[in-house]
């Protein structure tokens, strides 16, 4: 044994006489993980958090979070003299006094839009997967619960510097506060502290950003991480994979080796990209005061389709009892939204009773083995999709020469009409998707290979299935849809006869697919 | 050639031939564009007097205007009358193209000029000759480099121009097809004739308004914005966080998608 070696063994032996973490680590080292690309969403998910947690303590050392007003004396020419809260003066000596502030800064922005875009990615991959299934769904609801906490977090880094874009973006969140019937003015003035923009607004979000929620954040994720390992990650169906075992590759060394490098690329990559794409350029929006506002103020993408919705509703008041209730704000800000993240953390209970599926599950769905499921998905991506078209309506509207009327009408009968149609064409893609796995099960791949047969006859030549890839397309399951009865065999109506005709339906809409071929139909084809 | 020819069913060799192909279309009709704006005359010192300048004009305006604006100016339909607009509107109108209009669309866009320094300059005198209106102005009579002040012009745009020309002067969309240009690129006295005539969209910013003094400094801050290098690497357009979350989405997640489905074969 070489000097090294013993030297280390001695240390390990030290610590693990007093903590003794030897056993654990053999075990927590020794764990193992499915392997899929996919998976690795969520690792840039929380290596942007990293990312943000750094380069936003860098960001601290310089910020002043104050919305005192002081003349800008710092060195970008075009704003010299202006009178600017702190908070702005200070991101601007970030951005061109401080050494690397401005690749910091940009950095720290663009992590943030990868942040969210990867958790939305990750979201999806969950959801269209059917991950979220027993014994999954507190999981579910605490990655729900991550994803708004990210966007309020983003939001609120959006307005800290305090430049006219961002005041511009804290003056629509106070108007969608005081669209709140009967309370609303009271809860703008609790959280200005008078009326807008008040002096104690900054420094109430600041530490809200910068504590608050990233610690909220760091219990979440740990949780949330916490179960997959305690739970184990689900994997993708295939030869000798079962809901009993996890097939993949243990943490050390693969995981902790390839983890350890995505983290370092999705670094570099960040760090690359707050060095060459400006991102943000507070400079050119100038300080925020309430008076002023400019075309094309937009808020960052993941409040976008938000934005879109707002756009897009009709000018509709109603003035009773003395209050004005602005449903042109209260729909679109808070009770669609509202609805939809409700509809979003409820859905793993939604689909469980409709499927009557009680089970655990740890294998993943095909998106195409759930077509009820995957058309969801798609209809729901289709209404942000629409939303956050509006949300950009006038930069389509000048870049391709539209009537942003025009936009907007689109995307208001988009809104309704789109989702729908996107629904029944997923689910029958999905559908189709399954007539072909049949089809390649009982007749095998088309190789494109035209045989003359001796008699003049043409064959297109078939080549049968890897046993694996035919595993693959029959192993899921296809589950009957459920039977509730409305009436009793006297044919009385039962108590909860109409909750049963609904869960009936959705049942047997869920339950739509394509059988896969029987035992004997396969058992058929050998033969010939 | 038989080198060549060895990679043509390479699974590569379409989208390279494509892009090729692109790229020489594209790199042939930028020469061209290039060449045509070179052909474009370099203005001309107007040395003829007032009068036979005005008489010129006259003739310009019948052969090219009068159709729409009719034979005295005093307008007909869509096309508004010239009587009282002034010789600022004339420049501004003619020198940057917007006049005469390619077509009928919501807004005279801005391309090319059809007339040279002279000949505009001619109409510009004719119009002037038929009622007073604002006065063109050229751009050695505007002394923004010398009295201009880039932070007051900053702060007056961002009262009165960003709400349709964007923060950054990038331009904004209007109702219906109607659009607030941008302001990066104009010449100082086209800017300036822009505020004192009001074109299309755009309300007048009279002196009492915007004084001559504050409209050097406009003019200074958007010159300062133009010829401001993009800092902190590629500008995005300017435009907010669109193409912000554009590129966050599309190069960004892509490529980490991209470097994690590589990861995951380079394992196996």
């Amino acid at each position: 044994m070489s000097v090294g070696k013993k030297a280390v063994g001695s240390v390990a032996n030290y610590m693990d006489e007093r903590v003794g973490a030897a056993k654990w680590m053999k075990k927590t080292l020794n764990k193992v993980f499915p392997d899929h690309w996919s998976f690795m969403l969520g690792e840039i998910v929380m290596y942007s958090f990293v990312i943000l947690l750094l380069t936003g303590t860098f960001l601290t050392f310089w910020y002043d979070p104050s919305m005192r007003i002081v003349e800008y004396e710092g060195s970008y020419e075009p704003l010299k003299g202006i009178e600017m809260s702190a908070a702005y003066a200070s991101s601007l000596e970030i951005s061109f006094d401080v050494r690397g502030g401005l690749l910091m800064r940009q950095i720290h922005h663009w992590a943030a839009l990868l942040f969210l875009a990867a958790m939305v990615a990750h979201l999806l991959r969950v959801f269209f997967t059917g991950a979220f299934r027993k014994p999954r769904e507190l999981n579910w609801i605490i990655g729900v619960g991550l994803l708004t906490l990210g966007i309020v977090e983003g939001f609120l880094g959006y307005s800290l510097p305090d430049d006219l874009l961002s005041g511009t973006g804290v003056r629509i969140a106070e108007a969608i506060m005081q669209a709140i019937p009967v309370v609303g003015s009271y809860i703008s003035y609790f959280v200005f502290g008078g009326a807008f923009p008040g002096y104690i607004f900054i420094p109430r979000i600041y530490i809200v950003h910068v504590l608050l929620i990233p610690g909220i954040f760091l219990a979440l994720i740990t949780a949330h991480v916490m179960l997959v390992w305690y739970q184990k990650h689900t994997q993708y169906p295939g030869p000798g994979r079962t809901e009993k075992n996890v097939v993949g590759y243990p943490m050390l060394p693969v995981y902790a080796a390839k983890a350890g490098g995505f983290f370092f690329i999705v670094f570099g990559f960040t760090a690359f990209l707050g060095a060459v794409a400006q991102i943000n350029p507070i400079w050119v929006y100038g300080p925020y005061t309430p008076a002023q506002i400019g075309a094309g103020s937009q808020p960052d993408w993941y409040m976008g389709w938000l934005d879109g919705l707002v756009r897009m509703a009709p000018p509709l008041e109603t003035y009773i009892f003395g209050v004005t209730i602005s449903w042109n704000i209260l729909i679109p800000g808070l009770i669609i939204p509202g609805i939809l993240f409700t509809l979003m953390a409820l859905y793993p209970f939604i689909e469980s009773w409709i499927t009557g599926d009680k089970r655990e599950h740890h294998l993943l769905d095909r998106p195409r083995n759930n077509p009820n499921r995957t058309a969801i998905g798609a209809m729901s991506l289709t209404f942000v999709l629409v939303t956050l078209i509006n949300g950009g309506n006038d930069l389509l509207a000048t870049n391709f020469d539209l009537s942003i009327n025009q936009i907007m009408w689109f995307t208001r009968i988009g809104v309704f009409v789109l989702p729908p149609i996107a629904f029944v064409v997923t689910k029958r893609i999905c559908l189709a998707l399954q007539r072909h796995d049949r089809e390649m099960l009982l007749h095998g791949r088309e190789t494109g290979r035209l045989v003359m047969l001796p008699h003049g006859e043409f064959i297109e030549v078939h080549e049968p299935l890897s046993p694996e890839k035919a595993f693959l397309l029959s192993s899921h399951e296809q589950l009957p849809a459920l039977t509730a009865p409305e009436e009793d065999s006297r044919g009385v109506a039962l108590p909860r006869g109409l909750r049963n005709k609904l869960r009936a339906r959705w049942s047997s809409a869920n339950a739509e697919q394509i059988d896969k071929p029987t035992a004997d139909e396969l058992k058929e084809i050998e033969h010939h | 050639m038989s080198q060549l020819s060895r990679y043509r069913n390479h699974r590569f060799a379409r989208p390279v031939l494509l892009a090729f192909g692109l790229l020489l279309a594209g790199g042939l009709f930028s020469a061209a564009n290039a060449a045509a704006e070179s052909l474009r005359a370099e203005p001309i010192a107007i040395s003829a007097d007032k009068s036979t300048l005005i008489k010129e004009g006259k003739e310009i305006f019948n052969r090219g205007c009068s159709s729409c604006h009719g034979l005295n100016a005093e307008g007909a339909g869509a096309a508004p009358s010239l009587i009282g607009v002034g010789s600022a509107s004339v420049d501004f109108q003619v020198a940057t193209g917007r006049m005469p209009m390619a077509d009928m669309s919501q807004q005279a866009a801005r391309k090319a000029p059809l007339y040279d320094e002279y000949e505009t300059a001619a109409l510009a005198a004719y119009v002037a000759s038929l009622a007073p209106g604002p006065a063109s102005v050229t751009n050695e009579e505007l002394a923004w480099e010398r009295d201009g002040n880039a932070a007051s012009g900053g702060t007056l745009f961002r009262n009165n121009c960003a709400m349709c020309h964007n923060l950054a002067g990038q331009g904004g969309a209007l109702t219906k097809g109607k659009y607030a240009p941008t302001v990066m690129g104009v010449e100082a006295r086209h800017i300036y004739e822009a505020m004192i005539t009001g074109p299309q969209a755009m309300p007048v910013f009279g002196d009492k308004i915007i004084s001559p003094e504050e409209k050097l400094d406009i003019i200074k801050w958007i010159k300062a914005m133009e010829s401001e290098p993009s800092l902190g690497g590629a500008s995005l357009g300017r435009v907010g966080p669109v193409t912000e979350g554009l590129l966050a989405w599309t190069l960004g997640l892509g490529l980490l998608i991209g470097i994690a489905v590589w990861l995951t074969a380079k394992a196996k």
